[in-house]
C-alpha cells in the first residue's frame, strides 16, 4: 500500500530534482549557444506544425511538402552541427575556429537551400 | 639544437616523401589509363558491347540537342509502339560527364568526336578511382597502404572487366563516385568538419546520377553508423559525418529524374531515416549525460530512454504502415534478389536470364582479384589494430561487398575496391613489419633512432609509409591510440625513444626470415601484375562486337555485327520496325538507327514475352504476332557456322520462359526432350518447328552438306524445310546475323492451299478476310 506511492513520489522528486538540475546546467551554457538551441527549436517546431498540416490536409503536392519539411530538418541538423563544434567544452574540436565553423555552416545550408528551391515550383 | 635538427631532418623528408608519393600517384593514374587501352590497341577504338551503344546515343544526343531536350527526350525508335522517357528513365552521371568533357574540349578548340570521348570516359575515370582510393586508404591507414591500395586498384582485372576503352557504361564512373563518396565520409567523420559533409553529400549526388548501386552507399553507411553506436563509439564527428549526408543526400537524390521520389518512398532508403532517428535520440543521450553529473544521469536515463525509445516505436510502426501500404512492399526486384538469392530466379526470370545476375564461380573470384583473395583476411586483422572508426568501415565495406558479390557476379564490381584496399593495408602493414625488422638487425646502426634509421630500405614504398604519417600525428582528433605517432612525437626526448626501441625490438622478426618473406612479397606482387596484364590483355579486351579468333591458319576477325546493322541502315526504309531478341535493341538503334520492339532496358516484361512468344511459336503465328506490331524486319544471331556459342538458340530457353510467363499457352517442356535442351534429331516437334530454329537454320545444310552445329557440336535435326511467312534477305559473311523479311499477306495465300487457309485462327488473318480475293490469286 504505501510502496506504491513512496516510489511515485519519488519518482516525482527525482523528476523535480532532474529538471531542476537540467535547468542550472543548462543557465550555464553561452549566450550564443542558447540562440543556436532556439535556432534549432524554432526549426523543428515549424517542421512539427507541418508534419501535422499534412496530416490534416494531405500532402498532396508532395514536392511542396517534401522541400518544406527537409528544410526544417535540415536546418535544425546544420544548426545542430554548428552548436557541437562552436561548443568550448568539445575537446574534439578545439583547433577548429568558430569562423570556420560558421562558414562550413553556411556552405552547407547554401547547397541545402539552393536544392530546395528546386523543389518549390 | 639537436630537436630542431631532427625536426628539420622530418620535414625535409616529408617534403621528399610528398614530393615522391606525388609522382607515384601520377604514375599509377597513368597506369590505370594505360592498362585499360589494350581493346583499342588490339581492335579499334569502338564503342563495346550492349548497354554502352546506348550511352553512346544518349551522349550524341545530348551534345546534338542540349540539355533541356534531353531532360524532354521521348525516344520512338524503341520499344515501339510504347516508346520510351528517355530523360526520366535514364541515371544520367555518365552520359552528362561525357557530354561535359565533349563541350570542355570543343570549347577549348580541341576538335574530338562524341565516340572518342565516350570511348576513352572509363579509362580516364579509372585514374581518379585509383587516387580516390589512395586517398580513402590514406585517412584509413596512412599513406603507405594508401599508395599500395592505389597501385592494386588501377589494374584489379574485376575493374578492368567493366572499364577498358570502350566499355562506355555507368560502371565507369560510379566506381569513382562511390570510392570517393566513402572517402568524403571517412574525412568527414575523421575531421567532423561540416564542409566535407556537404561535399560528402554532393559526392553522394553525383553517385545517385551514375548509377543505381547508390544504395548501397545509402545501406552501408547507416550500417556502419549502426555499428559504431552499438559499440559505443559514437561520438559528436559520427553526428556530423552521418545527419547533414541523409538530410541533403535524400534531397539531392530526389532531384535525379530515375530516382525522384523514391528516395523517400521506397524501402532501399528507409533505414538511412531509421538510422538517422536513432543517432538523434543517441545525440540527445549524450548531451544529456554531458551537462547532468553521474548521478542525475542515472536518473534521466530512464526517463529520456523512454520517451526516445516510445518515440521510435511510433516513428517504426510508421515506416512499417508505409511500407505495407506501398504496392510491391518497397522493394524492387534487383534489390530483393540481393536479399534473397533464390528471389529472381524463382519470380522474375528476366532478371535471372541476365548472365551477370548470377552468382559467381570460384574460379572467377581468382579470376577477378586474384592474389588479393588471399591478402584480405590479413587486411581485415591488419584493421582491427588498432580499430578505428575509419577501419571499421572499411570492414564493414567488405564483409557486405563479399555477400553480395557471392549473389551476383556484376557485384563483383563492388567487391573489387574493397578488396584493394584491404589488401593494400596487409601489404603495406606487411613491409612495415619486414623492414623493421631488417632494419633493427643492419649492422652499426642500432644506436640510432628508430625512425632515422635506413629509410631506403628495399621498397619505394616503405619510406613513403613512415613519412607522411608524421603530418597525422598532429591530428590528435583521430583519438587513434597509434604507437607509431606516440614515437615520433617522443623522439627528441632521449628515454621514451629508448623505451620505444625496447618495445620495437619486442616485435623484431629474424633478419634472414624477414628478406625471405619481403622477397616472396614482392613475388607474389609480380605474380598479380602480371595476371592483371594477361587479363587486361587477353581476357576483358574483347568489345564483343567485332570478334576474332586464332586458328592454325592465321587470325580471323568475325565483323558481322557491324555488316548486318550497316545493311539494315543502307537497305531498309527509315521507319521499318527491326524485331529481335532484347539484347540486340540498343545496338540496332544506335548503329542501324532502326525502330525496334524491345531493347535491354527491360523496363515492360509483357513487351519482351511478346517477342519471346513469336520466336517460340510456329511460322505462322510468329508471323501474326510480328505483323499486329508493324513488324518489317526480324534479326537472329546465329553461331552455329562459326562456333559463337552466346546466339539465340542458346538464349532460346530463356525467350520460352519469359514467354511462357506472360501467355500460358508456350510451356517450357515442349521444347524439352527428357529435361535435355537438344536441336538435333531428338528435339522436340514443337522445337523444330519453332521460329527461332527455322531462321537460325534456314539454309544451313548448304553450308556443308550435313548441318553441323559448331556450337551445340551435333547434327541439326530438320534439315531442309521452306519458310513460307518470312524471306532471308540478308545473312552476313559468317552467318552470324541473318536477317529475314516479312513476307505481305498476299504471298502467304497463294503460297497457302484452302485448307490451311481455313484452319488460320486468329485476329488479324480474320480482320483481312477482305483482302484475300486478291487478283494475284
Amino acid at each position: 500500500m504505501v510502496k506504491p506511492s513512496s516510489s511515485s513520489s519519488s519518482t516525482s522528486q527525482d523528476a523535480l530534482a532532474l529538471i531542476n538540475s537540467l535547468r542550472s546546467a543548462y543557465s550555464a551554457t553561452p549566450t550564443t549557444l542558447k540562440i543556436i538551441d532556439l535556432y534549432v527549436g524554432f526549426a523543428v517546431s515549424t517542421a512539427i506544425i507541418q508534419v501535422v498540416y499534412m496530416a490534416l490536409v494531405g500532402s498532396f503536392p508532395f514536392n511542396s511538402f517534401l522541400s518544406g519539411i527537409l528544410s526544417c530538418i535540415g536546418t535544425a541538423v546544420l544548426a545542430v552541427c554548428l552548436r557541437i563544434q562552436v561548443n568550448k567544452e568539445n575537446k574534439e574540436f578545439k583547433d577548429l575556429a568558430p569562423e570556420r565553423a560558421f562558414a562550413d555552416f553556411v556552405l552547407c545550408n547554401l547547397v541545402l537551400h539552393l536544392v530546395i528551391m528546386n523543389f518549390l515550383g | 639544437m639537436e630537436a630542431s635538427e631532427t625536426s628539420n631532418g622530418t620535414t625535409l623528408r616529408n617534403a621528399f616523401g610528398n614530393v615522391l608519393s606525388f609522382f607515384i600517384l601520377v604514375l599509377i593514374g597513368v597506369l590505370a589509363f594505360s592498362i585499360r587501352l589494350f581493346s583499342v590497341i588490339k581492335y579499334e577504338s569502338v564503342i563495346h558491347e550492349f548497354d554502352p551503344y546506348f550511352n553512346y546515343r544518349v551522349t550524341q544526343f545530348l551534345t546534338k540537342n542540349g540539355i533541356y531536350d534531353f531532360w524532354n527526350w521521348f525516344d520512338d525508335r524503341t520499344w515501339y509502339p510504347l516508346g520510351r522517357v528517355i530523360g526520366g528513365t535514364v541515371y544520367p552521371g555518365l552520359t552528362l560527364t561525357a557530354g561535359t568533357l565533349w563541350w570542355l574540349l570543343n570549347s577549348l578548340n580541341i576538335p574530338l568526336s562524341v565516340e572518342t570521348i565516350c570511348v576513352f570516359t572509363a579509362p580516364i575515370f579509372s585514374a581518379f578511382t585509383s587516387w580516390a582510393t589512395y586517398l580513402l586508404t590514406r585517412e584509413v591507414k596512412g599513406s603507405g597502404a594508401g599508395l599500395t591500395a592505389a597501385a592494386l586498384i588501377a589494374m584489379v582485372p574485376s575493374y578492368i572487366s567493366r572499364s577498358v576503352a570502350g566499355s562506355y557504361d555507368n560502371e565507369a564512373v560510379a566506381i569513382f563516385a562511390l570510392i570517393f563518396t566513402f572517402y568524403l565520409y571517412i574525412k568527414t567523420l575523421n575531421t567532423g568538419s561540416l564542409f566535407y559533409a556537404t561535399f560528402n553529400a554532393l559526392a553522394y549526388f553525383y553517385m545517385v546520377c551514375s548509377w543505381g548501386g547508390y544504395t548501397f552507399i545509402i545501406n552501408l553507411i547507416p550500417m556502419h553508423v549502426l555499428m559504431c553506436i552499438v559499440t559505443g563509439r559514437y561520438s559528436s564527428r559520427l553526428y556530423i559525418a552521418y545527419a547533414p549526408l541523409v538530410v541533403l543526400g535524400t534531397l539531392l537524390a530526389a532531384l535525379v529524374p530515375v530516382v525522384g521520389f523514391n528516395a523517400v518512398m521506397t524501402s532501399e532508403h528507409f533505414a538511412s531515416f531509421l538510422v538517422f532517428i536513432i543517432i538523434h535520440v543517441v545525440a540527445f543521450v549524450y548531451y544529456i549525460k554531458g551537462v547532468l553529473t553521474p548521478k542525475m544521469f542515472k536518473v534521466a536515463v530512464t526517463l529520456v530512454l523512454s520517451i526516445g525509445l516510445i518515440v521510435c516505436c511510433a516513428v517504426i510502426a510508421v515506416l512499417v504502415a508505409l511500407v505495407a501500404s506501398s504496392p510491391t512492399k518497397g522493394w524492387s526486384g534487383r534489390s530483393l534478389s540481393l536479399l534473397d538469392p533464390t528471389y529472381a530466379s524463382k519470380y522474375i526470370p528476366i532478371i535471372a536470364s541476365v548472365s551477370e545476375h548470377q552468382p559467381p564461380t570460384w574460379p572467377s573470384y581468382f579470376m577477378d582479384i586474384n592474389v588479393l583473395a588471399f591478402l584480405v583476411p590479413a587486411g581485415i586483422i591488419a584493421c582491427f589494430s588498432p580499430l578505428s572508426d575509419a577501419s571499421s568501415f572499411v570492414i564493414l565495406y567488405i564483409v557486405t561487398s563479399v555477400y553480395f558479390s557471392g549473389v551476383m557476379v556484376r557485384l563483383m564490381l563492388v567487391l573489387a575496391p574493397a578488396a584493394c584496399i584491404t589488401s593494400g593495408i596487409a601489404l603495406s602493414e606487411a613491409f612495415e613489419v619486414f623492414t623493421r625488422s631488417i632494419k633493427f638487425q643492419l649492422p652499426g646502426l642500432p644506436g640510432i633512432s628508430p625512425v632515422d634509421a635506413g629509410e631506403t630500405s628495399s621498397d619505394s614504398t616503405v619510406p613513403l609509409n613512415e613519412a607522411p604519417k608524421t603530418d597525422k600525428s598532429g591530428e590528435t582528433l583521430k583519438e587513434r591510440p597509434s604507437r607509431k605517432n606516440r614515437k615520433k612525437e617522443k623522439e627528441p626526448v632521449e628515454k621514451p625513444s629508448i623505451k620505444s626501441q625496447i618495445e620495437k625490438r619486442l616485435l623484431v622478426l629474424p633478419f634472414e626470415g624477414s628478406i625471405l618473406a619481403i622477397f616472396l612479397l614482392v613475388l607474389l606482387g609480380a605474380f598479380y601484375v602480371v595476371h592483371c596484364v594477361w587479363a587486361a590483355a587477353e581476357a576483358y579486351s574483347a568489345p564483343s562486337i567485332v570478334l576474332t579468333s586464332h586458328s592454325h591458319d592465321g587470325l580471323h576477325v568475325f565483323d558481322d555485327f557491324r555488316e548486318a546493322y550497316a545493311w539494315l541502315s543502307h537497305n531498309t526504309e527509315v521507319d521499318d520496325k527491326v524485331a529481335s531478341w532484347w539484347d540486340y535493341g540498343y545496338q540496332t538503334t544506335a548503329m542501324a538507327n532502326r525502330t525496334v520492339i524491345v531493347d535491354n532496358n527491360t523496363w515492360n516484361n509483357t513487351h519482351i514475352a511478346t517477342v519471346g512468344t513469336a520466336m517460340s511459336s510456329p511460322e505462322k503465328a510468329a508471323w501474326e504476332i510480328f505483323n499486329s506490331l508493324d513488324v518489317k524486319y526480324v534479326l537472329v544471331v546465329f553461331g552455329g557456322l562459326v562456333g559463337y556459342p552466346s546466339d539465340d538458340i542458346n538464349k532460346f530457353l530463356w525467350m520460352v520462359r519469359i514467354g511462357g510467363g506472360v501467355f500460358p499457352h508456350i510451356k517450357e517442356p515442349d521444347y524439352l526432350r527428357d529435361g535435355q535442351y537438344r536441336i538435333d534429331s531428338q528435339a522436340t516437334p514443337t522445337m523444330l518447328n519453332c521460329l527461332m530454329y527455322k531462321l537460325s537454320y534456314y539454309r544451313f545444310v548448304d553450308t556443308d552438306g550435313k548441318g553441323f552445329d559448331r556450337v551445340r557440336r551435333t547434327e541439326i535435326g530438320k534439315k531442309y524445310f521452306k519458310l513460307t511467312h518470312f524471306e532471308e534477305v540478308f545473312t552476313t559473311h559468317h552467318w552470324m546475323v541473318r536477317i529475314y523479311k516479312l513476307k505481305p499477306p498476299k504471298n502467304r495465300i497463294r503460297g497457302k492451299t484452302k485448307k490451311s487457309k481455313s484452319k488460320s485462327s486468329a485476329t488479324i488473318s480474320g480482320k483481312r478476310s477482305g483482302t484475300r480475293k486478291n487478283p494475284w490469286h
